[in-house]
């Protein structure tokens, strides 16, 4: 393996990375969107609402993502006949609809578990449905949404490589070129990426412990505890408390 | 190129089975190596000494925050020139989605070690069972009711990732869809239709019954 030519192609990736990040942040923000659409409709009380939008999101979560994507980028414009000018857009809605799906989920659990007594006290200060929705359930759902919000957000920025698949040059894409240039290993240049993603990652992880936490305070939710059980609590019979990170048993996908 | 054609969906129905074949032959590999493996991961991160669980944990880290596609490409390039060329897709491919998924399968029978209340624990000692004793017949057995349902949701999960597997070579639906549109410059529309309808067809039902089965097995246990 040549080291010296991939530190050489380094620069390169820039404007990939940028691809990548771009595809990233644009999805993860239509899907929240998505989400928030669908995880409103699928609690809502009328049969209209809610079944046309359950429906959507078993289509969605039934199939593949991969299909999902190519079928965006080459089903979809035969049947609508129409050409997308920016193939970057195809993979941010594909990427969008199925992790907005996914988290809709997300959003009618988090909508569900807010204790009833809430809504009946909204109701007896003659809330309207808008303002029991935004001043007393949506504050109180948010904190507990996003530690699964975050899985979801890694796990878009994982499938963003596969936008590379449909033609859109994110780093993935790069390090597969580069790397099958004469002379050149796709070793080093995937090493590299695979740095990057994790990094980012990384990025994602801390910045939604951040939130967490800004959320949790926000509606006077203490700190969540620390990740390692207490030693003494053991001792004292106390339950070992878990991560909220750690994957929900049970969550989809 | 305009609109849906009977025709060739006909006819490009048997090549996308095929491929759809492909994908259950891959989730079958690589749904046994993702349980197994998941497992041994996750009595390891319990029971080996720091300097292999520390490790352990950041390699599982490191496959879990990274994509499958880019492992796939990673694995396959690494065997391909430097191990072996003879070795398929298929093989190298199944290995990968196995390994990928037994990092966060491994997070789930963690998930059920840890709810077992430590009085089980304590019994096990106080009865002084040997190490194997007390894995074989107090933890395990009451980890796989916590874990099973959320093991098999990954399971559907990495069923519906096996098109990912097609950068590298792998035969399945995706690849066969491409194949006919080389020969034929047609039949985007279908094949991709079908193979999305497929995925449904048969994750859904599967999807359904895991529900019912988590629903059951939380009704019974807490």
């Amino acid at each position: 393996m040549d080291w010296s030519t991939v530190i050489d192609s380094l620069p390169g990736y820039a404007e990939p990375l940028l691809v990548t990040i771009q595809v990233t942040v644009m999805a993860s923000a239509l899907a929240l969107v998505v989400a928030f659409a669908l995880g409103l409709a699928t609690s809502s009380k009328h049969l209209v609402v809610r079944t046309p939008a359950r429906a959507f999101v078993e289509l969605i979560r039934g199939s593949s993502v991969v299909v999902q994507l190519f079928w965006f980028a080459y089903a979809m414009p035969i049947l609508l006949g129409i050409q997308f000018n920016f193939q970057i857009l195809v993979g941010v809605i594909a990427l969008a609809l199925n992790y907005g799906a996914y988290s809709s989920e997300v959003v009618r659990g988090a909508i569900a578990a807010v204790p009833k007594g809430q809504l009946e006290a909204a109701t007896a200060l003659n809330f309207t449905t808008f303002q029991k929705m935004r001043l007393v359930v949506l504050p109180q759902a948010w904190p507990e949404m996003i530690p699964s919000l975050c899985s979801f957000a890694i796990m878009l920025l994982k499938a963003s490589a596969l936008v590379s698949m449909i033609g859109i040059a994110d780093i993935t894409f790069w390090a597969d070129t580069l790397g099958g240039r004469p002379g050149q290993s796709p070793l080093p240049h995937l090493t590299v990426i695979l740095v990057i993603y994790f990094v980012l990652a990384w990025l994602i992880w801390t910045g939604m412990r951040w939130l967490e936490n800004k959320a949790k305070q926000s509606v006077g939710v203490a700190k969540p505890r620390k990740l390692k059980a207490d030693p003494n609590a053991d001792a004292l019979g106390g339950v070992v408390e878990k991560s909220s990170t750690t994957q929900r048993r049970g969550g989809v996908k | 190129m305009n609109g849906w054609s009977n025709e060739i969906a006909s006819e490009i129905f048997p090549m996308v089975l095929e491929g759809f074949w492909t994908v259950l032959k891959v989730t079958f590999v690589a749904g046994i190596l993702a349980i197994g493996l998941g497992l041994v991961v996750a009595i390891a991160e319990q029971t080996a000494p720091a300097w292999v669980r520390r490790p352990l944990s950041g390699l599982m880290q490191f496959i879990r925050n990274t994509p499958l596609l880019v492992q796939a490409l990673f694995v396959w390039y690494t065997t391909s020139l430097y191990i072996n060329p003879e070795w398929s897709a298929f093989a190298v491919g199944s290995v990968v989605l196995g390994l990928h998924y037994a990092s966060y399968t491994s997070e789930s029978y963690r998930a059920g070690i840890e709810a077992i209340p430590p009085g089980q624990w304590e019994a096990a000692t106080a009865l002084s069972l040997p190490a194997y004793r007390t894995w074989g017949v107090v933890i395990l057995p009451q980890m796989m009711r916590r874990s099973t349902a959320a093991v098999a949701n990954w399971i559907i999960a990495m069923f519906k990732e096996v098109p990912v597997l097609f950068a590298i070579g792998v035969f399945e639906m995706i690849a066969q869809v491409d194949k006919y549109q080389g020969l034929h410059y047609a039949g985007a529309l279908e094949g991709y239709t079908i193979a999305g309808l497929l995925f449904l067809a048969a994750s859904y039902p599967v999807a359904v019954a895991t529900r019912r089965l988590e629903n059951r097995l939380a009704k019974s246990h807490y």
